[in-house]
């Protein structure tokens, strides 16, 4: 069986020959590839392996011969000794554009291809100002590198007829360009158009007037922009945030995980010693990291730019404590055995509540601590169905890189692109080889041109979507709810449906566009029916994914934390809240309220947040780019991050706090070594069962390659070496067949008048965007938006202020308009200084 | 002779619809739609040995056999961008004989089974595409263009398309990229048009000359055709003759017409009692021959003329007497291609640019025979590593002339020895 299996692969592979060297691979892989594969290297500058070949820039030009064809016969000619003749072109061709062919040889060694890559480099040259020593990118450069290999050591071009050009030309705050180190490889337009969709660059004017411009506004407007810097082959263009910042040789790399959405990139780290750290290393830029499984080479500008929160200047570095109505400053002894006399008393009126964002070590050490107090462990979130995602979440050795035609993706009540923009991006390169996309939500998205099927809903409809679809096909339920039998009169629903039973594969995104926790709830249980019914459970590339608003809440529901019902109440019933890396307060006044009520009040954060302010106790912790720990993506891939700075004075961990404090209930945890804490946590964790630190480092080689040998391939995005994680597996794939649960469905509330439903934006005023400097101009406005008939009868105009009364508080936000959300619905982005946790009564008023 | 092409210096008012169609126009139009399947109409254009008139000489009916049958819409465009610096032959046969132009168009489109057809002139022949649009309309006004032609299902739509001022546009996939709303710039080859041409669907690209060609003969047939001209290069074509010549001007006359009979018999010679020195036969692209009684007696058709060391191209003959000297020539020509280059691949925009400033000085006289040496390899470096044509083409002339002409460097430069540095002109 294996060796017939082999046959037929090596069938499927064509043999050639580079630089004497004989190599298979699969048909339609460029020559510049299939050298790669075999370690050859080929050099190319417009060439990138994630995208479409252009032969542009003329570096890959290699010899090319094929097998002689007796045009007579249609036989191979031969020669004298029996092997076939070759015949070679009369001109080179570029190795990027041509497909490999059976029997081809390829020469990147002739005296005709080294003359021919000399004189490209000297082309390059004549117009390359050669400031290397005070630019950005040398010491990574593709020119720089591939100029010490090639092209002749002297210039034959005369100095003061060189072009000179704009050397400081900002596209947009983030992405400046350097006019006169582009070398016109149409690289960074071709990725913003073909790869991310956002074609807001190209070329203006010609020949070698030919330059990069930006044609939106604010300009170079696109949440990709950074990684046009990673591909660019020469010093064009650099991020704002590392122009002039450090050379690359003088960098530290440390691998880390991005926690700003539940994608969780893989990020490097670089740091460096810097004075104003008074020589200690800082982060200096955040790079992605090759994880094909996760992000491919690819990272979002929040991810990249988005990371000055853990350093910012309002750090904590030692515990308060609340004496006399004031905090203070005070030893870790004094403020723990504060906290151990209190945690003792609260017995089960230990409430803890934790944020997102936190690591697996920490949400462990957490449900300790509350198990052995009988308190509640309370994961700070909106969104239901962690518990559904274990068990029919996306089964392991899943890759979104993987789907294509036969397999089907629905993404429903989510705007993918802001809420976890590697996903929208995978999810539509999905489509585009060819799978069945069906979006769902009730106003329009940039996902929404690569769908196949596109379904609008009413906001409250989005669970009665997926039963009318479940009802489409499967035996009719007579107590359906009044939405699903008016949803199952759509026909575009029912061939929707049809499609999702044919398909191969079915992964569902579901995400929280208007949704509040109840409304979650029921979302995702239609979610995984739809799943199960179809039989699209228990295996890889199928499941159900819950698009998390924080990037490690599917690690807090592996681990046993749960959003809270009713989160005011048990908010103040508490007789000891302890409040980790949450700052409900800052977010919501009615959670600001319950926070006061709250008996003693513990809160253990990075910054003086407003839940903070109103602490009993502060203990200050660490950020992750201080600790090592672990993450669980939304795709149940655990991975490791590891420290890359050292901790801010007086601060701690936080599985170290948390088991300082659970040494008072006589609770032994791991205090000091994140590996030693995850010990405990994969024994008693089933899906985790097997794994540690060392599994979580394993690396295998990937495609395409790239690292620091090979940055005019890939671009300057790191190789993997510090780990790819791993992939969960779900509870369907250990044996557990999940049944069908029908929660009954809930109408949506009938509200009078204006309803405001909560969406999610990107770039929005949260705790961990707020103090980029470089996104600040980015970032949105408080604002409200509406449909434009609604936003006429309301005099209220684009742009324009608008007062919006919500929950008894009014405030003072922007109108915006958007034709696609139906009447009556006001959206409001969370996070962007209005507190709305799900459909809310609202008035507008101009 | 004006027998085919420009038909109309004969038959007065030919521009005009009723007389051309008294002279039996559109008749052979309506015969292919009623009376013959477009493979038929392909056949015939295959058997006459009629080749692109563009410059590159490809056989107009195999490239329409070409066209993917399996892919649909399938787009007919013309290319009108007549570009080339000494070539003036589009402008007189869309100006003065119009309608066999469209009805080339139109027997084309038919052929290849397409329904709409674009006509991509260059920006400024923006009065001549108004025009055209009159005609258009007035054919659609006739009934000679539009839905269900002659009762057939046969339906055809004619399109004008002006171009914004680059020379690269005549490039036909930049020319498509430029008709689609893009940067023009060429795409990739293979895929070629017949294949993936307009919006990515099979297209057939021809000039304009090739296809006021095709109604006679479609009308009289393949063998009158061939009465034309050689054997591989059969029919007429329209020579643009410009430069030191008494008679410049378009001339009609049969592929392998000699240089001499062009430019003494027809042109009348060289003004001025001067010597011919130099021809260049495809306009700025053009290597330039040295014009010695050999290259006289070449026969002007696409096999000749590579024996005297250059290509026939769009046939724009350009007759150089020995008042010029070549590196004046060559700076034109060079300043030329520096200012089309589109840019999209190394060599072409970076040598014409490095090629630009070493003619420059060399005409200047600010050079060294160094700078010659160091200007023939930039332009041997360019030859032969770009993506499209227009990089060798730049280099024609140059690579042409300095081993043709040398000694006209050798004077230029006298001056300067070999030793000098280099100076650079102020």
């Amino acid at each position: 069986m294996a060796e017939a299996l082999a046959t037929k692969t090596e069938q499927n592979l064509v043999t050639l020959t580079i630089d004497d060297r004989k190599v298979s691979v699969a048909p339609g892989t460029w020559v510049v590839d299939a050298a790669k594969q075999a370690g050859i290297d080929i050099p190319v500058f417009c060439y990138h392996p994630k995208m479409e070949p252009v032969g542009m820039c003329r570096m890959c030009l290699v010899d090319i011969g094929r097998p002689l064809v007796d045009r007579a016969t249609g036989q191979p000619v031969l020669e004298p000794d029996g092997t076939p003749k070759i015949q070679f072109g009369a001109k080179l061709e570029t190795g990027c554009t041509i497909p490999v062919s059976e029997g081809m040889v390829v020469r990147g060694y002739t005296d005709k291809v080294k003359a021919a890559r000399d004189e490209v480099l000297e082309f390059l040259l004549t117009s390359h100002p050669l400031d290397c020593p005070i630019c950005d990118k040398g010491g990574e450069c593709p020119l720089q590198n591939l100029t010490m290999h090639f092209g002749p050591g002297e210039s034959r071009y005369i100095f003061d007829e060189k072009k000179r050009l704009a050397k400081h030309v900002p596209l947009g705050e983030l992405i400046f360009l350097d006019r006169e180190r582009c070398i016109q490889c149409a690289r960074c337009t071709r990725f913003q158009s073909e790869v991310v969709d956002d074609p807001v660059i190209g070329f203006s004017e010609r020949g070698r007037s030919l330059e990069i411009i930006t044609f939106s506004e604010p300009g170079f407007d696109s949440y990709w922009s950074g990684n046009t810097t990673d591909i660019c082959p020469v010093g064009a263009l650099t991020t704002t945030d590392f122009r002039f910042g450090a050379r690359p040789w003088e960098l530290r790399q440390v691998a880390s995980i991005c926690t700003h959405c539940p994608v969780n990139c893989n990020t490097t780290l670089n740091t460096r010693r810097e004075a104003k750290a008074g020589g200690q290393q800082v982060v200096k830029r955040v790079m992605p990291r090759q994880n094909e499984w996760v992000n491919e080479i690819w990272i979002c500008d929040k991810g990249r730019f988005a990371y000055q929160y853990t350093e910012a200047v309002s750090r904590i570095s030692q515990p308060l404590l609340r004496k006399g109505g004031k905090l203070e400053p005070v030893s870790w002894d004094e403020a723990l055995s504060a906290v151990a006399d209190k945690v003792k008393k609260a017995g089960s009126k230990l409430v803890t509540l934790a944020g997102g964002r936190l690591s697996n070590e920490d949400y462990f050490h957490i449900k300790k601590l509350s198990e052995k107090a009988n308190g509640l462990a309370l994961l700070y979130c909106q969104m239901a169905g962690g518990d559904l995602v274990a068990q029919v979440g996306l089964g392991a050795g899943s890759n979104l890189g993987e789907l294509g035609a036969g397999s089907a993706i629905v993404v429903i009540a989510s705007d993918l692109e802001e809420e976890a923009p590697l996903w929208w991006l995978r999810v539509k390169q999905a489509a585009e080889r060819g799978a069945t996309l069906i979006v769902a939500n009730p106003r329009r998205t940039k996902l929404d041109r690569f769908a196949r099927h596109l379904l609008r809903y009413a906001y409250g409809e989005e669970a009665a979507v997926l039963h009318a679809m479940l009802d489409s096909f499967s035996p009719k339920k007579p107590d359906q709810a009044e939405s699903v039998k008016k949803l199952l009169r759509d026909d575009a629903l029912k061939v929707a449906a049809l499609e999702l039973t044919q398909a191969e594969n079915l992964v569902v995104f579901y995400g929280s566009e208007g949704t509040d926790l109840a409304a979650s709830n029921a979302l995702a249980n239609a979610a995984a029916n739809l799943l199960i019914a179809t039989g699209h459970v228990g295996k890889p590339n199928n499941g159900l994914v819950a698009v998390w608003d924080k990037g490690n809440a599917q690690g807090a529901w592996d681990l046993g934390l749960r959003p809270g019902e009713d989160l005011p109440a048990q908010i103040k019933e508490a007789a000891l809240l302890y409040i980790v890396g949450a700052d409900p307060a800052g977010d919501d006044p009615a959670l600001a309220a319950a926070v006061d009520g709250a008996q003693f009040v513990v809160v253990q954060e990075l910054a003086l947040t407003k839940t903070a302010q109103a602490a009993d106790v502060v203990l200050p912790a660490q950020a992750f780019t201080e600790r090592e720990g672990t993450y669980t993506s939304g795709e149940r891939r655990v991975q490791r991050f590891y420290p890359a700075v050292p901790a801010v004075d007086g601060t701690r961990a936080d599985f170290t706090i948390t088991a300082q404090i659970a040494a008072a209930l006589g609770l032994k945890l791991e205090e000091q070594i994140g590996s030693l804490a995850f010990v405990p946590l994969a024994a008693a964790t089933e899906s985790y069962k097997g794994l540690d630190y060392g599994k979580l480092a394993e690396v295998t080689d990937q495609w395409p390659i790239v690292g620091r040998a090979d940055v005019y391939y890939g671009g300057t995005t790191y190789d993997n070496s510090q780990g790819l994680g791993v992939q969960l597996s779900s509870a369907a794939e250990r044996g557990q067949s999940p049944a069908l649960s029908f929660a009954p469905l809930a109408e949506p509330a009938a509200i009078d008048g204006l309803v405001a439903v909560p969406v999610s934006r990107l770039y929005d005023r949260g705790n961990t965007i707020l103090p980029s400097k470089l996104l600040s101009a980015r970032l949105e406005a408080p604002q409200v938006v509406l449909n434009p008939e609604d936003a006429e009868s309301l005099g209220l105009e684009m742009g324009k202020p608008a007062k919006v009364t919500l929950n008894g508080v009014t405030t003072l936000v922007t109108a915006h308009i958007d034709n696609s959300i139906p009447k009556g619905t006001v959206l409001i982005p969370r996070s962007l200084g209005l507190a709305i946790s799900g459909p809310t009564p609202v008035k507008v008023a101009a | 002779m004006n027998e085919i092409l420009l038909r109309h210096r004969e038959i007065n008012n030919l521009d005009q619809l009723p007389i051309y169609r008294q002279h039996k126009g559109f008749e052979t139009f309506k015969r292919a739609i009623t009376a013959m399947k477009p493979e038929e109409v392909t056949e015939i254009v295959k058997a006459s040995g009629l080749r692109g008139r563009g410059g590159a000489g490809f056989p107009t009916g195999t490239k329409w056999s070409f066209i993917d049958k399996n892919n649909w819409p399938h787009y007919v465009v013309v290319n009108a961008d007549e570009s080339e610096p000494g070539t003036f032959k589009d402008r007189e046969i869309m100006e003065s004989n119009p309608f066999q132009f469209l009805e080339g168009v139109m027997l084309c489109a038919y052929a290849v089974s397409a329904n709409v057809a674009y006509i991509y002139l260059r920006g400024e022949f923006w009065q001549l595409a108004a025009e055209l649009d009159k005609h258009i309309e007035y054919l659609e006004r006739e009934g000679l263009l539009g839905d269900k032609l002659f009762g057939s299902e046969y339906t055809l739509r004619i399109h004008t398309h002006l171009g914004a001022g680059a020379y690269i546009c005549g490039e036909e996939t930049a020319l498509l990229e430029s008709l689609e709303g893009k940067l023009g710039q060429p795409r990739l080859r293979p895929p070629f048009p017949p294949n993936f041409g307009l919006y990515g669907k099979p297209t057939v690209v021809n000039n304009v000359e090739t296809l006021a060609s095709v109604p006679l003969i479609v009308e009289r047939g393949a063998e009158w055709y061939r009465g034309f001209g050689t054997e591989k290069s059969p029919g007429t074509k329209v020579f643009s003759l410009s430069g030191n010549v008494e008679k410049p001007g378009n001339y009609e006359l049969p592929l392998g017409a000699t240089f001499r009979e062009l430019i003494f018999t027809h042109g009348g010679g060289i003004p001025g009692g001067r010597k011919i020195k130099a021809i260049m036969p495809a306009g700025a692209s053009s290597s330039l021959i040295v014009a010695d009684d050999k290259a006289l007696d070449t026969p002007m058709d696409y096999e000749s003329v590579p024996s005297v060391g250059a290509q026939l191209g769009s046939a724009s003959i350009i007759v150089i007497d020995d008042s010029v000297s070549m590196d004046w020539l060559i700076n034109k020509t060079v300043h030329f291609f520096q200012h089309e280059s589109c840019g999209k691949c190394t060599p072409c925009r970076e040598g014409t640019y490095w090629m630009r400033h070493l003619t420059e000085r060399i005409h200047l006289g600010a050079a060294n025979w160094n700078d010659v040496i160091l200007l023939n390899e930039v332009a041997t470096n360019i030859k032969g590593k770009c993506l499209c044509a227009l990089g060798d083409f730049a280099t024609e002339a140059v690579t042409s002339s300095i081993a043709r002409f040398k000694g006209d460097f050798e004077n230029k430069l006298q001056a300067a020895s070999v030793d000098m540095p280099a100076k650079v002109g102020s």
